[in-house]
């Protein structure tokens, strides 16, 4: 309750700031609306159900571009981790890889795919695979021998194994894996959205710009904010926590 | 008992219980009540549970030079005998735990189990970690059930047997309690349950109790000599304590530094139930130990001249 109060006393502050520099007009309300300015901007953009498409669309591409790169990156993952040719050579690239910004895939997107929803996917994919991929790989290689051997060792073997030990052993990383994968590809979705004409949050956020309408602006990048944040703070922080009661991985 | 002429005919009149002809053989040994054999027991008629032929085990270490871990190791351990292991650290104890467990191959030589050679891990032999390994995605129930849900045990009999065995380590309390909320002590005995419950002819145990304090582990040695005495398992237990190894076992086989050879077995002829304080046990180990420390030297010197290195 007591970190709750603090939060109400910064952000009432924050605002309060945010008040008085709007009120003070050093720059004209179209570049620096305030807080009303945005509320305003934020009530109209779900009237005219601009906001709600946005949403609905930039979502959509997200748990497709998504999924695949989850379902991509784990299959990866085993197989680097699993095989030492694989983890020497193609290991290797997909470290050297990550050093990209997944931005700098939308030019070969945009000629491979032209100005398609496959390039925009092509680009989430991208920017999110290799961070689950890594992130399965050494979740892999962290996750303790002992249960595999402790499962061979109780008759588990082939699929069982798979299954019943080594998949919940390493369940953990998995989810940290997932989590760093969805950070990344909320990056690049926006990133994406935003050189492409494509209905999304990304676009909404272009638009007020051309538009030179500060107040939409800020409206899309606290939508895009709280969705992010939503998703990051409320699914995957409570898995998180979850699995590390359950495993006993909480600091006691 | 006194001696009465009936007992020249010993197949018609019993002497007595059996017990009790032992327990004079006992006391006929006052001095030291440990028979060391050159290498091997005699041989006896008996098919052993668990033989070694010749094992030897060697890697190659990171400098690249070949290490012979295990040499020449040859063993027989008779049904429902408790074997105990003793030896320096880094002997290979452990590793020869492994073997016999068939999660690891070794270079040369036979694992006979019933007279068959082992070709990979069985649920006829289970081996308990050092460090346990038990899951902790599992319940304490789930553990103990794992060994017999891999063997395809029906679910009626799978329930029944984690009951009989949850109050065998008086764990059926916590049944559904998750690893990570049990003491050190009772998460030994979920390991001993889960590696009783697929029901193995052999248990290997691997210092099982290492790293618990003093109380705690006597009750652990009381409890699994209970358990031996009421399942009839053969038990392969290594340590590096050896009044440990004294304590629990029938037989106390003693491996030598690198590379890690039977130096010498001696069988440990004292009534049971023992205990760690008692002053035969102690004097028995005493001269298990008088062997042991030219082990313990070379293991030690090994590992200061490691130090030097660096």
């Amino acid at each position: 309750m007591k970190k709750f109060a603090k939060q109400v006393i910064f952000y009432s502050a924050l605002l309060g700031i945010w008040v008085l520099v709007a009120k003070l007009r050093i720059w004209p309300p179209y570049l620096f609306p305030p807080p009303w300015g945005v509320g305003h901007a934020l009530w109209d953009g779900f009237a005219d159900h601009s906001f709600w498409i946005g949403i609905a669309v930039t979502m959509k591409r997200m748990l497709i571009g998504y999924s695949l790169s989850v379902v991509l990156g784990m299959i990866l993952g085993l197989a680097v981790s699993s095989n030492k040719f694989l983890e020497e050579t193609l290991g290797g690239l997909l470290v050297s890889l990550q050093s990209l910004p997944s931005i700098c895939w939308i030019p070969l997107a945009v000629l491979w795919f032209g100005l398609t929803e496959k390039a925009i996917l092509f680009v989430v994919l991208m920017g999110s695979l290799l961070s689950v991929t890594i992130a399965m790989e050494d979740g892999r290689k962290q996750m303790p021998k002992i249960y595999g051997m402790a499962g061979r060792n109780l008759g588990a073997s082939g699929f069982h194994l798979f299954w019943s030990v080594l998949l919940p052993a390493s369940l953990p990383f998995i989810v940290n894996g997932m989590k760093q994968g969805w950070a990344f590809a909320w990056r690049s979705l926006i990133q994406a959205e935003m050189i492409f004409l494509s209905l999304g949050l990304g676009q909404l956020l272009m638009m007020g710009r051309d538009l030179s309408d500060m107040s939409q602006v800020m409206a899309v990048m606290i939508l895009i904010i709280i969705l992010g944040y939503a998703v990051d703070g409320l699914i995957f922080r409570t898995m998180e926590r979850r699995l590390q009661e359950k495993y006993g991985l909480t600091p006691a | 008992m006194s001696t009465s002429p009936q007992n020249a005919y010993p197949a018609a009149v019993p002497t007595g219980p059996r017990t009790g002809v032992r327990a004079n053989v006992f006391h006929g040994k006052p001095a030291s009540s440990v028979t060391t054999f050159p290498l091997r027991p005699a041989s006896e008629m008996v098919v052993p549970k668990v033989a070694l032929e010749g094992i030897s085990l060697s890697y190659k270490t990171t400098s690249g030079d070949r290490l012979l871990a295990l040499d020449n190791i040859s063993l027989e351990v008779k049904p429902g005998e408790f074997l105990c292991i003793v030896g320096p650290s880094g002997c290979g104890k452990s590793t020869l735990l492994h073997l016999i467990a068939g999660l690891q191959p070794q270079t040369s030589g036979k694992v006979l189990v019933d007279g068959t050679p082992v070709s990979g891990p069985g649920t006829d032999r289970i081996l308990i970690f050092q460090e346990l390994g038990l899951f902790p995605w599992l319940t304490v129930g789930g553990n103990v059930e794992f060994g017999m849900k891999m063997k395809n045990v029906d679910k009626a009999e799978r329930e029944e047997k984690v009951q009989y065995y949850l109050r065998l380590v008086h764990l059926l309390k916590f049944r559904d309690s998750y690893i990570h909320q049990l003491s050190g002590g009772m998460r030994q005995r979920v390991a001993l349950a889960r590696a009783l419950a697929p029901e193995p002819d052999v248990l290997l145990m691997d210092e099982p109790f290492a790293a618990l304090d003093a109380q705690t582990r006597d009750l652990l040695h009381d409890e699994l000599e209970r358990i031996w005495a009421e399942t009839g398992r053969t038990i392969i237990f290594v340590t590096h304590n050896v009044r440990e190894a004294v304590r629990l076992g029938d037989r106390v086989a003693l491996m030598t530094f690198r590379p890690g050879r039977v130096k010498q077995e001696f069988s440990v002829n004292l009534p049971r139930p023992r205990h760690m304080e008692q002053t035969d046990v102690a004097r028995t180990a005493g001269d298990i130990l008088d062997c042991l420390r030219d082990e313990i030297d070379k293991s030690l010197e090994v590992e200061y001249a490691d130090e030097k290195v660096r």
